[in-house]
């Protein structure tokens, strides 16, 4: 059996404010395996984007990785020396950001800049290297890729550039995509065409991705697995059909009651009343505790630990036997 | 493009009217000239003829239109403590202006880009935190002082460089220049520094706060996820952006150069348009007053214009903008 | 990537219901926070209010009134600082050419140089704010008018429209002016120099404000706009306008040292330190070098104090920068 391509473990992730240290990030793991669609879901400030950055190594200061580790197909990446973990970026991993409009720089060519990576990562001539691009954007499906190549970024529509960026992240055939809201930031009409050539890449090219989105449809749509997140840890992660049609973690089923369905039209959409808890304001025991029609002692000063239950894991006591017998 | 230049254009001549509109009321309105070109005890008769002489007496519009063609022309009037064309006296002082500005702003571009590059990359580094110190200091020393402290420093005690004047000038047709000597280089050092101090401050700072700005910028970070090197990073995507602002600063900064360059023309007693003009604000000689406005103004006008030129040549989406038929 | 996903260096705006009262308190006792942090600024507050301190109580600091001739003695001209050989009491740091004491002319020179530097402020700020407000809120030409003149003079250096200020006020009053009225040509001439920044700012602010709701809903319920306004606007920009002010006491302060330094500025009789530095440096190459540079260090301390605060300043009420 291979290692999977991407290996989370207990990674924590803390950021130095002069009024002291909150923890983003605190004992996330999960695996992505070759070829597998993981979608990272909750919202926002759960501390989706910055599993992200921190998978590549993108953490800037105040903020550093203070526990935990993560492995790509094996090798652990987040003690590299800077210059070492620079050529993994891009090369091993690719990753595409929110909004297309801002991720790429004015001033240069698009093609330039496909260029630039392309001959960061390889040892192809300028030719080689100018014909590569110009078959990655035919291959993100840009129309008359030999001559847009030479347009600069304003000249291309949202959905255009966030196949450019899509191309950039395919420069140089990296095992690991991550994508972090990649279709947010676009009109929904573009939004499908972004997610199903994501989805048809990654299959094409055997690519893990790691897809952060707080859209549950387009985790439905193109997700294998699915992993809920809340104030910096994994609520619930499982195969995406159970999590949505029988999620265990009192989050997740909140968060599943409110997705708008097309067949229970009478349906009232469930909310979850509250807000998540600032990072410098987390609660003991269950950090969703507060907001938990569910809730009972346990749950104020344990901190729960990920149970497997079948297919998923969960981190709450509901589903732990110790709870069960004391009950 | 033709378009837009041509639409700038038009505005900058609309500048240069209001200019010759103040102009002209300081010449026409500030003092009476009359009284400034005859004898204290001169006849009303005679003072009549002046006027009349002078065109004193013909409606406003038709002596403002003389004005301005005359101004054109490069006809600014007589001076009063000279006695000598105001335009003569402006030709003969300029090369000393442009060669101490066209200086000064080299030195000041050069020194300037460098240490804001660096503060911004190395923010926490102690040569960062001595950039901002000194740029601190450029920008509360005064001019004036910090030429008398390099006069007393060079000049006094050390006795290395000529505290005043250009040293030995070439004649090069009706150009002055005192680059083609080593007394001319010699006397230009420290004018130099004095006028480009403030100048090289206010670059620093520019790119330097541009250049963190730019380095937060989504599309570096994507770069960055590119994981291109540092190196390209910097040197390739940040500094470019960040001159694209940098460029039109120190355009439009030139003119400053040369305006404030009447103090350290004072300073260095450098025989330039700044020096002539400090001598015209304390006689109140009005009509080089107003010519050296005109021509300051001029000067502005022209890089505003060559500046907005130049920034679409280097900002591709401006040319896009520009070039769209409205 | 969302900015929103990272978690907020500074947990600030906690409560929901921010009363106005406690955004005050928060926001005063954040830059007190970034005020007390910083030693440098500190040590800059400290200085500016010495500098101020001594400028009001200069006539009881001083040995003698260097703007009063009769106490103004040849004999005891150009007199070394006391601690060189050639010191004479009590002429702690010299005398100038005409037996002043350069202690003395700098404590009176601070207080003309202050005083010049806070109604020169003061006047460009009320011109640029009142100038700002017609602007924004009138729009259409007026605003055109107002905003083409100031880009149009933001191209020149304030020290140039000051010199030709000057130079307009002393020619229509015949070369000759009387120091209170060279005071208030100064204080014109750096007005006029310095209004275009906060007109700028107070616009722009009125411009966001004016299409708010509740301009429209005020105007519904009867009360006039621009009161309603005024009452927004003006605490929205007071950030930013002192922010402004502050660098510019420290630009009007040095403009009027400029002025005074050329020759253009307060005579020699009532001198600022601009004008001592110009008196000063004409001994220069005599040796006598106190008479220039102790005027020079009181010229630049206080610039640079004032700087401090102004960047500092700049820096606590702009989170961007942060």
């Amino acid at each position: 059996m291979t290692a999977p391509v991407l290996s989370v473990r207990n990674l924590q992730v803390e950021f130095e404010t002069r009024r002291g240290t909150l923890r983003a990030i605190d004992g996330v793991s999960w695996d992505i395996a070759k070829g597998e669609v993981l979608g990272v879901v909750g919202e926002s400030g759960a501390g989706k984007s910055v599993t992200g950055l921190a998978v590549i190594g993108l953490i800037d200061r105040p903020g550093r990785i203070s526990g935990g580790e993560i492995l790509l197909s094996g090798l652990r990446i987040d003690n590299l020396p800077p210059e070492e973990m620079r050529k993994v970026r891009g090369k091993r991993i690719g990753m595409i950001f929110q909004d297309p409009l801002t991720s790429l720089n004015p001033l240069y060519r698009v093609g330039d800049q496909i260029i630039e990576t392309i001959k960061t990562h390889t040892n192809l001539t300028d030719q080689q290297a100018r014909k590569r691009a110009i078959d990655l954007l035919a291959e993100v499906g840009i129309p008359a890729p030999e001559k847009r190549i030479d347009g600069y970024p304003h000249e291309f529509s949202g959905g255009m550039r966030q196949r450019v960026v899509i191309a950039l992240a395919l420069c140089a055939e990296p095992e690991l995509i991550i994508a972090d809201e990649p279709t947010t930031a676009l009109d929904v009409s573009v939004q499908a065409q972004i997610i199903s050539l994501i989805k048809r890449l990654g299959r094409d090219h055997g690519t893990a991705v790691m897809l952060v989105t707080h859209d549950m449809g387009v985790i439905a749509e193109t997700c294998d697995r699915v992993a809920v997140m809340y104030a910096g840890r994994v609520a619930e992660i499982g195969p995406v059909q159970e999590v949505i049609k029988n999620p265990l973690h009192p989050y997740a089923k909140g968060l599943m009651g409110a997705i708008p369905t097309l067949a229970g039209e009478d349906k009232r959409l469930v909310q979850i009343p509250g807000s998540m808890p600032r990072l410098s304001a987390i609660p003991p025991g269950c950090s969703f505790n507060p907001r938990c029609g569910a809730a009972f002692d346990r749950c104020r000063i344990d901190r729960p630990e990920p149970l497997r239950q079948g297919t998923q894991a969960v981190a709450c006591h509901l589903y732990d036997r110790a709870t069960e017998t004391a009950a | 493009m033709l378009a837009f230049t041509l639409r700038r254009a038009i505005q900058a001549i609309g500048v240069m009217i209001a200019v010759g509109i103040i102009a002209f009321a300081m010449f026409r309105f500030a003092g009476d000239p009359v009284s400034q070109l005859v004898a204290i005890d001169a006849s009303s008769a005679e003072r009549a003829q002046i006027r009349q002489s002078l065109g004193l007496d013909d409606p406003f519009i038709v002596q403002f239109g003389r004005y301005l063609f005359d101004a054109a022309q490069f006809k600014f009037g007589v001076s009063y403590q000279f006695r000598q064309p105001v335009s003569d006296l402006l030709k003969e002082r300029m090369p000393a202006t442009l060669e101490l500005a066209v200086c000064a702003t080299i030195l000041a571009l050069f020194f300037g880009i460098i240490m804001g590059v660096f503060s911004a990359l190395r923010r926490d580094s102690l040569m960062a935190k001595l950039f901002q110190m000194v740029s601190l200091i450029g920008i509360s020393l005064p001019t004036f002082l910090i030429g008398i402290l390099l006069i007393y420093l060079f000049s006094v005690t050390l006795g290395w460089l000529p505290s005043f004047g250009r040293g030995d000038t070439v004649k090069l047709g009706w150009w002055t220049t005192g680059l083609l000597t080593v007394s001319g280089w010699k006397a230009l050092i420290m004018p130099s520094i004095t006028l480009g101090l403030f100048q090289m401050t206010l670059i620093m700072r520019l790119v330097r706060a541009e250049m963190l700005e730019v380095l937060r910028t989504d599309y570096i970070r994507f770069a960055r996820a590119r994981g291109l090197t540092t190196r390209a990073i910097h040197f390739g995507h940040a500094l470019r952006n960040t001159l694209v602002p940098v460029i039109t600063v120190v355009g439009l900064q030139f003119g400053s150069v040369i305006a404030f360059s009447i103090i350290t023309e004072q300073v260095f007693q450098w025989p330039g348009m700044g020096l002539l003009f400090v001598q015209a604000v304390q006689n109140v000689d009005i009509p080089i007053m107003a010519a050296y406005l005109m021509m300051v103004s001029l000067i502005f006008v022209t890089i505003n214009l060559v500046v907005d030129i130049l920034y679409t040549v280097v900002d591709p989406r401006l040319r896009a903008t520009i070039s769209r038929p409205a | 990537m969302s900015d929103a996903a990272l978690p907020h260096p500074t947990p600030v705006e906690a409560p929901r219901t921010t009363s106005d009262g406690w955004l005050k308190r928060a926001l005063a006792s954040d830059l007190f926070y970034s005020f007390r942090r910083s030693k440098l600024t500190v040590a800059a507050a400290v200085v500016t209010l010495l500098f101020f301190l001594l400028a009001i109580f200069a006539p009881l600091l001083s040995p003698q009134n260097p703007f009063d001739p009769a106490q103004l003695q040849l004999l005891n001209s150009r007199i070394a600082p006391l601690w060189t050989a050639d010191g004479q009491s009590p002429f702690l740091l010299g005398t100038d050419e005409q037996g002043r004491d350069v202690l003395s002319a700098i404590l009176y020179g601070l207080r003309i140089s202050l005083l010049v530097g806070i109604l020169g402020v003061v006047f460009s700020g009320v011109l640029g704010i009142g100038l700002g407000l017609v602007a924004g809120y009138f729009g259409g030409r007026v605003d055109t008018v107002i905003m083409r003149i100031a880009d149009v003079q933001l191209t020149f250096p304030p020290i140039l429209i000051a010199l030709l200020v000057n130079g307009i006020a002393k020619s229509a009053s015949g070369n000759h002016l009387e120091w209170l009225s060279m005071l208030g040509v100064l204080v014109l001439a750096i007005g006029l120099s310095f209004w275009v920044q906060y007109a700028r700012t107070v616009r722009s602010s009125v411009l966001v404000e004016k299409n708010k709701d509740y301009v429209a809903a005020a105007q519904l319920i009867g009360l006039p706009a621009p009161v309603i306004m005024l009452r927004h606007v003006l605490p929205n920009t007071t950030g930013p306008v002192l922010v402004i002010a502050t660098i510019n006491l420290a630009l009007a302060i040095i403009t009027e040292a400029t002025l005074s330094f050329l020759g253009s500025g307060m005579p020699e009789t009532m001198p600022s330190l601009g004008t001592l530095i110009r008196i000063g440096n004409n001994y220069l190459f005599a040796g006598e070098w106190w008479i220039v540079a102790f005027p020079g260090i009181a010229l630049a301390g206080l610039i640079l104090a004032i700087n401090l605060l102004g960047d500092w300043l700049r820096d606590a009420l702009n989170p961007k920068l942060r």
